[in-house]
């Protein structure tokens, strides 16, 4: 019952946020919107038992990758004046709903998790990886996947090479 | 409807892997295409780690920290192409972005 609450909530502002995203006419809000839909991924993470891809998720995504958007779409700048609406408490009146929404979320989210501890991974032929789910992630990625795990980090070094070079004045 | 199986999130994924295609497809503005598909690379995350916890198993979170990689790096050489286009064409319109075209 508690997690069909704190599903059916995160799955509206997830999917909410993300028609917002593609369909504001503003880039900047479309940036911050796309910072919100983020976040509660990271809290569908949370629920699913998965709290060191929600770090990550909040780490990577809505701290790096969101912050890289939002210094292109000033970088580029799009000549257009803000439009300014008519009713200006309108906004704070949406701003102010929109925040106890997501406040009764984070307590139905909390509810849940302190009455439903997360279960052990159990690898394949019985294999129990003990500890919490950052010691069984890490585990995997230093020995199952220790080549994909380099090799994902030379990625990450030729792209941080490109995208320098791409970045120069003189390309 | 009120006990969450794995088929609740396909759907969730499902739903927002679409709004991102509609979103490609739609969209002019080459930024906004961008984030669209940031949204689709999250909801193949939300997929991967909707199977980890009913298989009880971690490897779908380590692919979905590959794929996070993935998208770091995607969005750095993506965007950096962006801004050298821009510095040249001055525009961010998509269907202003024929230079390649024959």
């Amino acid at each position: 019952m508690g997690e069909a609450i704190v599903f059916y909530g995160l799955s509206a502002f997830i999917l909410g946020f993300a028609v917002l995203v593609i369909s504001t006419r503003n880039t900047v809000h479309s940036v911050l919107f796309l910072v919100a839909s983020f976040l509660f991924v990271a809290m569908l993470y949370v629920l699913l038992g998965a709290e060191f891809l929600a770090v990550i998720q909040v780490l990577v995504y809505a701290g790096g990758i969101v912050v890289l958007y939002l210094f292109v779409v000033m970088l580029v700048n799009l000549k257009r004046a803000p439009e300014t609406h008519q009713d200006p408490r309108r906004q704070t009146r949406l701003g102010v709903a929109v925040a106890g929404a997501v406040l009764a979320e984070f307590l139905a989210i909390i509810v849940y998790s302190s009455t439903n501890p997360s279960a052990p991974a159990v690898l394949a032929a019985g294999e129990v990886i003990e500890g919490g789910n950052v010691e069984q992630v890490g585990w995997l990625l230093y020995t199952n996947y220790l080549i994909p795990f380099e090799l994902a980090s030379i990625l990450l070094l030729v792209a941080m090479v490109g995208a320098i070079v791409l970045a120069q004045r003189e390309l | 409807m009120l006990e969450i199986t794995p088929s609740h999130y396909m759907v969730l994924s499902a739903a927002l892997f679409m709004i991102g295609v509609i979103g490609v497809m739609v969209r002019r503005n080459i930024i906004i295409i961008f984030m669209s598909i940031e949204l689709m690379l999250n909801a193949v995350n939300v997929n991967l780690a909707a199977f980890s916890q009913q298989w009880q198993h971690v490897t779908g979170q380590v692919f979905a920290i590959f794929v996070i990689a993935v998208a770091a790096a995607e969005a750095a050489v993506g965007l950096g192409i962006i801004l050298a286009f821009y510095r040249n064409k001055e525009t961010v319109n998509i269907d202003e972005m024929n230079v390649m075209r024959w």
